[in-house]
Formats: C-alpha cells, structure tokens, sequence
C-alpha cells in the first residue's frame, strides 16, 4: 500500500451532484479509483453530506436494498445500502423519517437506457445527527464551493477539464450557494 | 592577510592542531605576494597543504565553515541543509546494512527521523540523549520529510536534555471514519502493543489489558487528518468509561459493540483535535464537538457568494 492516501470526502450541493455526469479513473489500472468530476472542478472519490432523510424504502427483492433520500437546501441524494454497506442498511432499516442524517460515501453513476447520467451516493457510514450538525454542513460546503468556484479561473488540471466539459454557469452556482446560506438565515 | 592567517590558525586548533602562526603567514606571503594568486586560491592551497601534512580528512575541516542554518525540527524543508539540535527519542531496528542508525530525533517543536549511514563513520548514538547534529540533509521520502546524517554531517553530543515538544497542531473537521483496532481493546502487559486476536507480535498469546482508543480519521472538505485518541478522550467525549466498555461487552459477549456505540455517537460530526503530530498522526490531547456555527462567517460568506 506504499503511496496509498485516503481519499478527502468532498463537499458538495445536491444540485451540482446531480448535474455532474463525468467519471474518469487515474490510470488504467483496474484497481485505481473512480472519480466523479463536477461542474465546479470538485474531483470527487468520496463525498460528505449532512441532510434529511426524507425517504426511505426496501426495494430489494431476495436480500434488503434500501433506497433513500437526503435533501440539503439545493435538492436532493439518492443513497442505496444492500448487503455490502451492512452498517448504513443498518441504520436506515431502523431510523425514522425524517431525521437529520451524515453519510460518508462514495459516489455512482448509471446510465439510463436514454443515456441520462444519475448520480447516487453508496454509503461507506450512515448515522442520525442534530440539525446543528447539519446546518455546520451547509456551510461548510458553501465554503468549499465558492473556493472552487473562485478557483475555475486557475489553471489545475480539475478547473480545467471541469471548464471544458461542462462550460459552467459559475453565477448559476453561486446563487446556489447564496440560497442555501440564505436558507439557514430563515430558520433562525 | 594576518586576518585571515588567523582565521585559518583558529580553524586549525578547533580540531586540536595548532599550527605556528607565523608558518601560516609565510606560507600566504608567498602566494600572494611573490606568485600573485588570488586571496580565496592562495587560502585554498595553503589549508590543503596544512591538511595533508597534519593528515586531516577534508570534509572534517569543512564542515565546520558550514552554512548550514540552525533550525527547529518543525521547519525542515525537503533538499535542504541544516543544523539540528536534538534529543533521541527512539532508535529503530536497522533495516538495511548501510544504514547505521536510524530512529526519531525530537527537539522543542517536533520530532522527525533520522538516518545515519554507515558511510558517515560516526559513533553511535544513545536513546534519550541529546545531540547536535550539523549539516545534515532533508529529504522527502513516502510524502514525509526526514534526515540524513552523512559523510559530510557531524554529531555533537550535548549535555543539555532537550525537551521534545510537539507542536501542538488543531485540526477541525469532521469525523468521517473510526478505523478498526479502535474500541475496547486489549493491549500487551509486556510491552503495551494492542493485541490482535489476543496475541502480541512480540509476545504471542499473553492476557491483554483492556484499555480504549479512538483511530478516527478528520476529513474538513480539503485534506483528511488521522487522530488517535486516548482513553481520557474517549471517556470524556463518548461519556463512556473503561468499565462501561467492558460490561457493555461482557453483556453482549462481543468487545464489537463498543466500537459500534462509538461509531454511532460520533462519526459524522464535527470536531474540534488539538494535539502533536507524531507521523502521520494527530496525538489527540483535547477534542471538543462543535455545536453550532460561526454566523458572521454565514454572512461573510452570503456577501461572498453575491461577488462571484
């Protein structure tokens, strides 16, 4: 495992995470990481999200499979937990909905037969917090994603090919981000 | 011209040879008054001359002159050389034959390691002593730095003992991870190695300790810290104590269900660690949760967003 980092769990809105629809690993070795690239040049293996559970649901067949949903103030993540994500299947058999909810996870994509690109979430961890937890998370990825957004104009390779790709609306992203802070100031 | 006969005397009786001033001067007079040779060249050649006829090695009577800056262990930069004030805090098994000794060197603000190579020809040095270390090399290696003591490096032993600190470094982010060896576990009475499946790699099948520890990785959106928590912290934050831990395991027969309480109760959250860096580890000495944010930022960052 020499050189073996762990991967940063990156912060990011729902809304960017469901227009992002370009995978690409480092490499050619089977083994090497799959990653997710977002319009706003997040190169993503790994993702943190803080949200509400909303929904969940078991639409497994012979073994349990649990969808659900997490929203945060942009939109909504899907998650599916099955037999090799026990600990997070655990915990959605069991919660209620709604609840606050972290999740630490890797991200997926499936094509549709249209070629729509999803984007989903496969748990690593799943657990019930507060929702102080949650709103320290909006910031938090508000944080990270103006700091991306300011850094598209740079030339690292992610901001590169994030332009290229997907010709960004960077004001499109931060009235995201303004609505989700602005969110916060509502509830309090 | 007398200056820097002196210079060159002095140099001389720092490794024990005093050399007739005067011999010196006669020697520069020549060269560069009578053969007209540059200053620096005329010193040069009469340093050499003086060094073959004394038998002293060259790179001995350099290394003194050395540049080499005076730096606290947190301030190494990769490619650099440096002089280094230090206490042995561990030495390691030797690895390799070239190698002589190899270990951790701490001082004030940290600790890194160290190599002395074989070809160096130093004497050994002891654990739990201090040493000056000159002119030695930084390098990179695994994403870590660490030193090199080599032919051209010297070690001084000090008579001080160098306190080790540890800089104490904070971390805020939040606990995405607790890696397994973490819970109730049991460590080695020998040698205090946490076991795994009941046997210690040095000891074998021993009766562990039980004691509790946190492996839990911080992650704040743009680098990931790994911090290790010791049975005060994990008491203090999990509220769980020790013996909790064990009758929480003795009923379940199973020591999983203290890690996975623990898991349940933190992972996800956001922290506060502060600590010393050891590896690539944050020794944690305090950890406090966050409980709400900062709402100024929540305005700085609204404004933020507005300019983009």
């Amino acid at each position: 495992m020499a050189g073996y980092t762990r991967e940063v769990a990156r912060r990011i809105f729902a809304q960017e995470f469901r227009e992002s629809n370009l995978t690409f690993k480092d490499g050619d070795d089977q083994y090497a990481p799959q990653y997710l690239l977002t319009p706003t040049g997040a190169k993503v293996n790994r993702v943190f999200i803080v949200g509400t559970l909303i929904e969940k649901e078991d639409i497994g067949t012979d073994s349990e499979y649990w969808r659900g949903r997490v929203t945060d103030p942009t939109g909504s993540f899907l998650i599916y937990a099955g037999q090799y994500q026990p600990e997070a299947a655990q915990v959605l058999a069991e919660c209620e909905t709604p609840a606050f909810v972290a999740v630490v996870g890797k991200p997926s994509t499936y094509t549709t037969n249209e070629g729509d690109v999803l984007t989903s979430v496969r748990p690593e961890s799943l657990h019930v917090v507060d929702g102080e937890t949650r709103d320290m998370w909006v910031i938090e990825t508000a944080r990270c994603t103006l700091d991306r957004l300011r850094s598209l104009e740079d030339l690292s390779p992610n901001a590169q090919r994030a332009k290229e790709y997907y010709d960004p609306d960077v004001k499109h992203y931060s009235s995201m981000v303004s609505q989700a802070l602005k969110s916060l100031k509502e509830t309090y | 011209m007398k200056e820097l006969a002196h210079e060159i005397s002095a140099r001389f009786s720092e490794l024990g040879v005093e050399i007739p001033i005067g011999e010196i001067e006669e020697r520069l007079d020549k060269m560069i008054n009578k053969f007209k040779v540059p200053k620096d060249e005329a010193r040069r050649s009469v340093v050499n001359y003086f060094l073959k006829s004394y038998n002293i090695k060259r790179n001995e009577f350099y290394t003194g002159q050395s540049e080499s800056p005076l730096i606290n262990i947190s301030d190494v930069d990769d490619g650099k050389w440096a002089n280094i004030r230090g206490k042995i805090v561990q030495l390691w098994d030797n690895t390799h034959e070239s190698i002589s000794q190899v270990g951790l060197i701490g001082d004030e603000t940290g600790t890194i390691k160290f190599t002395i190579w074989e070809s160096a020809g130093l004497p050994q040095v002891d654990e739990g002593k201090s040493y000056f270390l000159k002119n030695i090399v930084v390098n990179e290696w695994n994403g870590k730095f660490q030193i090199n003591v080599n032919k051209s490096s010297s070690i001084e032993s000090l008579d001080e003992d160098i306190e080790v600190g540890n800089a104490t470094v904070e971390f805020k982010g939040a606990m995405v991870d607790i890696q397994s060896g973490s819970g109730l576990i049991k460590r080695c009475p020998e040698c205090n190695r946490a076991l795994t499946k009941g046997a210690c790699m040095e000891h074998g099948k021993v009766d562990g300790v039980y004691d509790l520890r946190i492996k839990a990785v911080m992650d704040d959106g743009s680098s990931i810290q790994d911090a290790i928590l010791k049975k005060e912290q994990v008491e203090e934050i999990t509220g769980t104590t020790l013996e909790n831990a064990i009758a929480m395991a003795a009923d379940a027969l199973d020591q999983g269900v203290v890690l996975e309480k623990m898991k349940d109760s933190l992972e996800g959250r956001y922290y506060l660690v502060t600590g010393s860096r050891v590896d690539r580890y944050l020794i944690v000495e305090s950890i406090s949760p966050i409980f709400e944010y900062d709402s100024s930022e929540l305005d700085e960052l609204i404004a933020a967003a507005e300019v983009i």
